[in-house]
């Protein structure tokens, strides 16, 4: 069997052997899952802190660290991490209420963001690759994940959700209301920096799977219309993991059997729940008036 | 022979200070004074507050009223003198020392419950997260129980049982400071320190949370330490009046302190205070209308 003896019957279960027919599916359904769970958790303090921004300048780091590390010869996720981790300290020292001016949080932030796509630009004509890889970094390559690269998500992923859980209620209250945490002795800086750094992991992870363009389709959207639905923090983290999780399946699954792009699919799920849950909202406002 | 020239000694530093001493003091302050960037602020601040007392902070721009209470915090530390709490010396993330800065309000796009924002007062500070099923192991329900019993009650203390469990952004400047008051309140403080809660409320408002906390002060015997603006809307719930400016601080009661005469000498310029019919006060004259300390604006983040 070959991919395209790939069709869709009214068999599900011979649909759903189909789709982990192949090991670069398996790979990519992992990875996809874990990526899906970091960043539905992450997102949501991200989307509470207004750090959303600061979420897409790692992804544009991350870019000119993974086409840094392929003139090396090394696997693009690596470049990823450590470029994302150095991007989250620095991210960390300048939100630093102690140095923010107006420059300091968006014209500053924009300057580092750009300097590093047009780096990775550098990068990729260097390696002379130029449309693979730049497809793959830009807009994600889940289909060519290797065992390597589910490891090192695996890793990653259980470091950066018993972080989370760690510090999650101080990080609630910093987050809500940082100079109440700050007199009631909550480490308010350490865990500014502790956060950006996990955030710096799950951007990493999550530009495996939809790349560093579409990254607010994984880290932001699912968070976004959680905080929609409930108010509740423990309920909202709930729903934005289930919907990444969603999202990342449907993707992948309709990816496999259409020729359509699994970076697309995800946006395009995450944009339509987005618009169908504003517009319900709407509606209930209006009728209450 | 020893005992005697000791006990002669103490009681000679301060017999203000001594007479109160570890008996029903709840803040002390002996001969306090803090600088901030190379100005002095306040200094040689004597004063003792009981329990259940209600303080209304005063003073112009500047004068160090959100400085008195970040020193009570612990967050800034006193250039000489001490400040002792509960007979025990200041020190930062004192749970009993409940606290509402100086803010605007939360924007709409807060999408929290109230009860979540009451609830981080009492486990804020905690590591960890409580997962349901794992907390069943190590008995950990009891005390979730617990918490959600004294979030309540923290709640409704302050009426605000009705919109708890709304997200916060979508409340009024109203509801939220009286959510944020039942924050403060959760831990069940001994001292209550407010920055200007009443700025972003309206009339009805600045009266019904003064009434509010004068009445919780009292029930619980909290000392209650507010920083106002304006005395007006505080004038008949307060017990005390301590008024800071250019360095120099007054203390008592409303009559005693908004006085021309008092504040003359605080101020060191002619200052009116006029009554209304209706007993408001109106201090004309004020320094802080004519000249402005740009290098002071940092204690107003």
């Amino acid at each position: 069997m070959s991919t395209d003896d790939v069709h869709l019957s009214w068999n599900v279960i011979f649909d759903i052997q189909q789709l982990f027919a192949y090991h670069f599916m398996q790979n990519a359904f992992s990875a996809g899952m874990l990526v899906a769970l970091m960043a539905g958790v992450v997102g949501y303090f991200m989307v509470l802190r207004g750090q959303s921004f600061a979420g897409h300048t790692m992804s544009s780091v991350g870019f000119a660290g993974a086409t840094g590390v392929s003139l090396l010869g090394w696997s693009p996720i690596f470049g990823l991490l450590l470029s994302c981790t150095v991007a989250a300290i620095g991210i960390g020292f300048l939100s630093d209420r102690r140095h923010q001016t107006a420059m300091g949080n968006g014209v500053a932030v924009g300057t580092i963001q750009t300097f590093f796509l047009g780096l990775g630009i550098l990068f990729i004509q260097l390696s002379h690759s130029y449309t693979e890889n730049i497809y793959a970094v830009l807009f994600g390559s889940v289909l060519g994940i290797s065992d390597r690269d589910v490891e090192l998500t695996i890793v990653t992923t259980v470091v950066t959700l018993a972080g989370v859980i760690a510090i999650a209620r101080p990080l609630l209250f910093t987050s809500i209301d940082p100079d109440v945490a700050d007199a009631r002795g909550v480490p308010v800086r350490l865990l500014d920096y502790v956060f950006s750094i996990l955030l710096g992991f799950t951007v990493a992870q999550s530009v495996q799977v939809v790349g560093v363009l579409l990254i607010f389709g994984l880290l932001v959207t699912p968070a976004a219309i959680a905080v929609q639905i409930t108010a509740s923090p423990y309920l909202a983290i709930g729903i934005s993991i289930l919907l990444a999780l969603l999202f990342t399946c449907i993707g992948l699954s309709v990816a496999y059997f259409t020729p359509c792009p699994v970076g697309f699919l995800i946006t395009g799920l995450a944009f339509g729940t987005y618009i169908l849950v504003r517009l319900f909202k709407f509606g209930q406002i209006q009728l209450l008036k | 022979m020893i005992n005697n020239t000791i006990d002669f000694k103490v009681s000679t530093f301060s017999t203000e200070t001594y007479s109160h001493l570890g008996l029903r003091n709840i803040i002390e302050f002996d001969r306090a004074g803090i600088r901030c960037g190379g100005r002095v602020l306040w200094s040689n601040v004597n004063l003792s507050i009981q329990p259940g007392e209600f303080i209304a902070v005063l003073g112009p721009n500047g004068a160090g009223k959100s400085t008195l209470l970040k020193a009570i915090l612990g967050l800034l530390p006193l250039s000489e003198g001490k400040l002792t709490l509960l007979g025990v010396p200041v020190r930062r993330g004192n749970h009993a020392v409940g606290y509402l800065p100086q803010r605007r309000t939360f924007g709409s796009d807060v999408h929290l419950q109230g009860r979540e924002l009451v609830r981080l007062g009492l486990d804020g500070t905690k590591w960890g997260v409580p997962l349901p099923g794992l907390r069943m192991l190590w008995g950990g329900d009891k005390l979730a129980r617990v918490e959600r019993r004294r979030v309540q009650q923290a709640i409704e203390m302050v009426g605000a049982a009705t919109y708890a469990n709304r997200p916060i952004g979508t409340l009024s400047g109203g509801e939220q400071q009286r959510l944020l008051i039942a924050q403060a309140l959760v831990t069940r403080p001994r001292i209550l320190l407010l920055d200007e809660p009443l700025d972003s409320l309206d009339l009805y408002n600045q009266q019904a949370v003064s009434a509010l906390i004068r009445q919780v002060s009292q029930e619980y015997q909290i000392a209650v330490l507010l920083v106002a603006h304006d005395v007006n809307p505080l004038l008949p719930y307060i017990d005390r009046v301590l008024y800071i400016g250019r360095g120099q601080t007054a203390i008592g009661t409303p009559e005693e302190v908004i006085t021309s005469a008092t504040l003359s000498r605080l101020y060191d310029s002619p200052i009116d205070v006029l009554h209304t019919q209706d007993g408001r006060l109106f201090v004309v004259g004020q320094p802080e209308s004519v000249t402005y300390h740009p290098h002071s604006s940092h204690q107003n983040d």
